[in-house]
């Protein structure tokens, strides 16, 4: 069932009287929390399937905490209710879904929990108080699906308590640094899902073998030529020279390795046996097993 | 692995046969439509859960729209199963399923996903779950994700279904060489590919859009990476192993070969000589001997079951597929390599 909240109708800051349970005290991690692309892919299509009539979603975020910062690597939405006074959150759905997950990954913790949107409202600071039961500190996140400015602003927050000690304390969301976070192979699928945004039906095919290693080159000579660019300006003086840039450029030349062209020779030769011998082999075994199969099919 | 996801029988609402239009003799499925999402999660599942020769597995969760299946979600099964004694695969799937329902996911069951160990994945188990799923769904499909390639550049994600006279056969549960012979499968008609296309909406494109432009350029390009001993060492090295254990199997069908046809011999010296007996014993007068029932004498050998050596013909050739995808690849970047140095000299 859902659990309704008795909000306040004019709600400024409908703050507790006496500080929370988990507000008080510094941001543990650091200020920097790192986003894997899966989760805002999650939160858009949760947006997409929201229900009639819903302006925004909710849903709870999952990670780990470690010294430096708070990595975000999973969530789900969770339903909920939302009208001019009232704010229903269904928080034994919540439970019920990070126990299922935790079966999966046991490692995940409740960081806190996001919505969309690109404003923080009075009902926010209510939702942000039950998450505050379930971890210490929670962060909020905000993703603009609505777009506004034109762009998608990601941003994420912790809530600090502000006002005059003693009396009545305010809420107040403090911005944190959003970086995103990538495993290498969350890289790759994440280059190759981007490339959708350039086919005119949204849609793209797996790539063969050769057609990706043509494409990685394409993406090289590219760099290459960004690079280049850079040079002559700086050389025609359009561009002010810069020595970190000119540091890196002096290892990237240096990294060509400079080999004997007979050593090359040698050593590319030996290379292009070894493919060959093993395509050879390849083939071999698969007439080997169509023979096979012929003769005990007799 | 003990853990396979063959609870499809249970899925009560899971069945999506209302669009999918099953030609008797054609496959159901012409082309699958994987959701961007589908593919990041599956991804981050073996990335966080996956270590070594371990495979993680999950199930996918869409629709059919005419032959097209849509894969729109999907969730992680746990692994390690064995030690939860009270783990319950089917109440998760079923709790799952009914709590995204609520916000709205479809909770159509279409398939399931496995991750694979440089391309083995034609096993006993995969068969029988795939069997079960097909069963019960008919545009069923198996996910491959090798991460392992993946890693070396190039999303590696493939579709499987069993061939419909796989289904037949393995519905007669007849894995004997007559009944195979007869519906004349191959290791090659075992497994069809699916072609896979994967979609974005336009939400999707526009986040994909901003993370462009905020997160830092890759700086690894492992795809032109020349290095490739190792990889070709792991592969070679399963692909013997796989070979060993086919020649086993040869090496056992030959023997109930010989032994059958030996066999059959001695029933016909047997039989000559209770002729020859029969009418000795006739020519003194003396009653023939009882017939005797020659199948009790010698009983006949049991036919090895084919369908294990069907699967290792059949991974065998997919790790030469394999092999070979990743040869071609490397023999491209060292003649790149080749021409570039030519030019520098």
């Amino acid at each position: 069932g859902q659990t309704p909240a008795s909000a306040p109708a004019p709600a400024q800051t409908p703050a507790p009287s006496q500080p929370g349970p988990a507000l008080p005290g510094p941001f543990p991690g650091g200020r920097v929390v790192r986003l894997h692309p899966v989760i805002l892919a999650s939160i858009v299509d949760s947006y997409e399937r929201r229900n009639e009539g819903a302006a925004r979603v909710i849903g709870t975020l999952l990670g780990t905490v470690d010294k430096h910062s708070v990595e975000v690597t999973n969530c789900f939405s969770v339903p909920h209710n939302e009208s001019e006074d009232e704010v229903a959150v269904d928080m034994e759905f919540a439970k019920n879904m990070y126990e299922l997950h935790k079966k999966v990954s046991p490692n995940e913790l409740i960081l806190g929990w996001y919505a969309t949107g690109h404003d923080i409202t009075e009902h926010s600071v209510l939702i942000h108080e039950y998450y505050s039961r379930e971890a210490p500190n929670p962060i909020h996140l905000t993703v603009d699906t609505g777009l506004q400015h034109g762009r998608m602003s990601i941003k994420a927050y912790v809530s600090t308590l502000m006002g005059v000690p003693g009396r009545t304390m305010g809420v107040m969301f403090t911005p944190l640094t959003v970086k995103y976070a990538y495993y290498d192979t969350e890289r790759i699928g994440v280059d190759l899902i981007m490339k959708t945004c350039f086919s005119p039906n949204r849609v793209i095919g797996l790539s063969s073998d050769l057609q990706q290693v043509g494409g990685a080159s394409a993406r090289i000579q590219d760099a290459l030529s960004t690079v280049l660019q850079y040079a002559e300006d700086v050389l025609s003086g359009k561009v002010s020279a810069d020595n970190t840039v000119g540091r890196f450029l002096m290892s990237l030349v240096n990294q060509v390795p400079k080999i004997v062209p007979d050593d090359f020779e040698t050593m590319l030769n030996s290379n292009i046996n070894d493919l060959l011998m093993v395509t050879y082999l390849a083939n071999l075994t698969q007439s080997q097993i169509a023979l096979n199969e012929k003769l005990v099919n007799l | 692995t003990g853990s396979t996801a063959t609870s499809s029988g249970s899925a009560g609402g899971a069945v999506g046969k209302g669009k999918g239009k099953g030609g008797s003799g054609d496959s159901a499925v012409k082309q699958v439509q994987i959701d961007g999402l589908v593919v990041l999660k599956i991804i981050k599942h073996y990335q966080e859960e996956g270590q070594g020769t371990e495979v993680v597995q999950g199930v996918l969760l869409g629709l059919v729209v005419e032959d097209r299946l849509e894969i729109t979600n999907c969730f992680p099964f746990p692994q390690h199963t064995e030690d939860d004694a009270d783990f319950d695969e089917v109440q998760y799937q079923m709790e799952m399923m009914r709590s995204l329902r609520h916000v709205n996911i479809d909770h159509l069951h279409v398939g399931w996903y496995q991750s694979t160990y440089y391309g083995s994945f034609v096993t006993r188990a995969l068969l029988d779950s795939q069997f079960s799923y097909q069963h019960a769904i008919e545009e069923s499909v198996v996910l491959i994700y090798d991460p392992i390639k993946t890693a070396q550049g190039s999303l590696s994600l493939k579709a499987y279904r069993l061939t419909p006279k796989l289904m037949e056969v393995c519905k007669e549960k007849d894995f004997s060489p007559e009944a195979l012979k007869k519906a004349s499968i191959t290791f090659e008609h075992m497994f069809e590919e699916v072609p896979i296309v994967i979609k974005n909406s336009h939400l999707i494109n526009v986040l994909m859009w901003e993370l462009e432009k905020k997160s830092a350029v890759a700086d690894k390009h492992e795809l032109l990476s020349l290095a490739s001993s190792n990889h070709l060492g792991k592969s070679l090295q399963l692909l013997m192993d796989r070979v060993d254990e086919m020649s086993q199997d040869i090496i056992k069908y030959n023997t109930y070969m010989r032994n059958t046809s030996k066999q059959q011999q001695q029933k016909h010296q047997y039989q000559q000589r209770r002729q020859q007996e029969n009418m000795q014993r006739q020519s003194r007068g003396e009653p023939p001997l009882p017939e005797e029932d020659l199948s009790k004498l010698f009983k006949p050998h049991q036919a090895p079951a084919r369908m294990d050596s069907l699967l290792i013909a059949g991974q065998i050739n997919t790790y030469c597929q394999n092999i070979k995808e990743f040869t071609a690849q490397n023999l491209g970047k060292l003649f790149m390599a080749q021409a570039l140095q030519e030019y520098n000299n």
